[in-house]
């Protein structure tokens, strides 16, 4: 606890929301406080009015439905796109053959954009909660794979010509060299796979509405909330977004950290 | 262009099928190697370019061989095609008698830079090999490990990663790791680059005693010539591209040895013998251009005044 106490970074970091939150306030206010409105800010809710419709919506099990649905699709998306997008980056990397035959089909599929594929989804797809996770899945399954090919791609032959001649098989070179060289291009691509994922899902929920059998998800909380004029409440959305983001990124540097204890040192 | 006296000072080229072979000879640490007429060239087709070419050679067992040439010359080529990482186009290696198909256990490298592994400690590091092989487990490998580690100074800083060592510290390690697989032949690539002046001299010193100790054949190759007079019995000095056995010549200073001797007349003798060989190897490489030989013969007397 004295430790957090001493921690000047955490409080500069405090420091630094409450004054943007004041200067936030203040240019939301403008119009009352100094009789003109100030561009950009004066057209905002203040944030004692989102923190106002935000005490409101806590009370609200819609509100947290919202932030279970997206976080499920989030993860759904994620997890399944680490489970085939890890071995399909080393394998491409790895094997010349695989490489010869899926490398080009990868690279023509990857430039498009995530939301392009919405509608192919919604209409392959036999629920709008599948189109959905397919979506999602994508954003972060070519960003973790070209990740992977490109850290796998870096490994120090010496390191593998070490091993090989003490005695290294195929599989040990896989798995003692070529993974754990691996792992910190793995983390990279998970965290940036993680934020396209957050991005995908709120955009999904937007584009399918929803739907009542597949629930709101916060996507769908923000633009039923600008539907019914409630501007607090989208800024209230944003900002969840803002901290489930944020907690996801910091799980998937936690657990970086953890995994790969010989990179605390750099 | 090839009429240079090349592999005239090559010794004889036997075999030695008398030899023991591998197993019995793992003991002592001692084996011979013979390289004969290694040819090895690299790129496609019209620009296909000999980086060796009809190289002879024999490393001797229980002798430090140091192998100096011009820089790019193919020093590294001949590390790979002897630790096995690399083929020869044609030719053959022979240790104690059987030919080398790929790497194993019994030639280590001690490669440039270091190439500890970087996800391992300095323990994890050295007990790879045998842990990989399972040939030594439990109790005496990590009696055997500790005591290397002991041996390298590092025992303090044995649960270290790589990147928390000093470059000196990472040597010693990387030595370490080599050593504990009890190869026929150590082969060191360059292992001092990269070090300061200082660290360098410490681990030549450090180096020699540990030679010395046991006498493993051993396979140093430098580009720096004093280091290899300094350590070497016999110095062997590659022609520049492509390469081949340009001369060698016995170290007699006596062992032990320390820095002092490198001031002895011998040494310099030595010294400028091979300096001058090297320069004309040098040389032989700024030929097809007129402008850069003379740029070069510049710079190289200005470095003389």
């Amino acid at each position: 606890m004295q430790r957090l106490l001493d921690n000047k970074a955490l409080w500069r970091g405090i420091a630094a929301i409450i004054i943007f939150v004041l200067i936030w306030e203040v240019g939301a206010r403008s119009k009352d406080l100094f009789g003109w409105t100030m561009p950009f800010l004066g057209k905002l809710p203040a944030p004692s009015a989102v923190i106002a419709a935000w005490s409101h919506v806590i009370f609200e099990p819609g509100y947290w439905m919202s932030w279970i649905q997206s976080f499920k699709r989030v993860m759904a998306g994620f997890i399944v796109a680490m489970i085939l997008g890890i071995p399909f980056g080393l394998t491409l990397a790895v094997n010349k053959y695989f490489r010869a035959v899926f490398f080009a089909p990868f690279e023509i599929l990857r430039p498009i954009p995530p939301l392009a594929w919405v509608p192919a989804s919604l209409i392959f797809w036999p629920t709008n909660e599948m189109s959905i996770a397919f979506v999602t899945f994508l954003g972060a399954f070519f960003t973790i794979v070209i990740n992977v090919l490109g850290g796998a791609r870096t490994i120090d032959v010496r390191h593998l010509r070490a091993a090989q001649s003490m005695g290294a098989n195929q599989w040990h070179l896989f798995s003692r060299i070529i993974l754990p060289g691996t792992l910190p291009s793995i983390v990279t691509g998970a965290a940036v796979g993680m934020g396209i994922t957050w991005e995908v899902v709120l955009a999904a929920e937007m584009i399918s509405g929803g739907g009542t059998r597949s629930g709101g998800g916060l996507g769908f909380f923000i633009w039923n909330s600008y539907i019914g004029g409630s501007l607090d409440q989208v800024v209230v959305g944003m900002i969840s977004i803002g901290i489930a983001g944020y907690l996801s990124s910091s799980a998937i540097r936690r657990l970086g950290d953890y995994l790969m204890p010989w990179r605390r040192f750099f | 262009m090839h009429n240079s006296p090349q592999n005239i000072n090559t010794t004889a080229l036997n075999a030695d099928s008398r030899d023991s072979k591998r197993g019995a000879a793992s003991a002592s640490g001692q084996s011979r190697v013979v390289l004969k007429n290694i040819c090895r060239s690299f790129g496609d087709e019209w620009e296909r370019e000999d980086v060796i070419k009809d190289l002879n050679l024999e490393i001797e067992p229980g002798r430090l061989t140091a192998i100096v040439g011009p820089s790019g010359c193919g020093k590294s080529t001949l590390v790979n095609l002897i630790a096995g990482f690399d083929r020869p186009d044609s030719g053959q290696i022979l240790l104690n008698g059987s030919p080398v198909t790929g790497p194993g256990r019994d030639r280590m490298v001690v490669f440039q830079e270091s190439a500890l592994i970087p996800w391992q400690t300095a323990y994890q590091n050295v007990v790879f090999g045998p842990k990989l092989r399972g040939d030594l487990r439990g109790k005496a490998l990590q009696d055997r490990a500790n005591r290397l580690l002991e041996r390298v100074g590092l025992s303090e800083f044995k649960h270290k990663y790589p990147l928390q060592l000093s470059g000196g510290m990472q040597r010693r390690a990387e030595l370490a790791r080599a050593l504990i697989n009890d190869p026929l032949l150590l082969i060191m690539d360059e292992p001092f680059r990269g070090l300061d002046a200082m660290s360098r001299e410490l681990m030549q010193e450090f180096f020699l005693r540990l030679f010395e100790e046991n006498r493993r054949t051993n396979l140093f190759v430098t580009s720096e010539i004093e280091e290899a007079i300094f350590l070497a019995d016999r110095l062997v000095i590659l022609s520049n591209k492509p390469a081949g056995v340009r001369e060698i010549i016995d170290i007699t200073l006596p062992r032990p040895r320390d820095l002092h001797m490198m001031s002895s007349p011998e040494a310099f003798a030595i010294k400028g013998r091979a300096m001058a060989i090297l320069y004309e190897e040098a040389m032989r490489g700024f030929q097809d251009t007129a402008t850069d030989r003379s740029a070069f013969l510049e710079a190289y007397a200005g470095r003389r005044g």
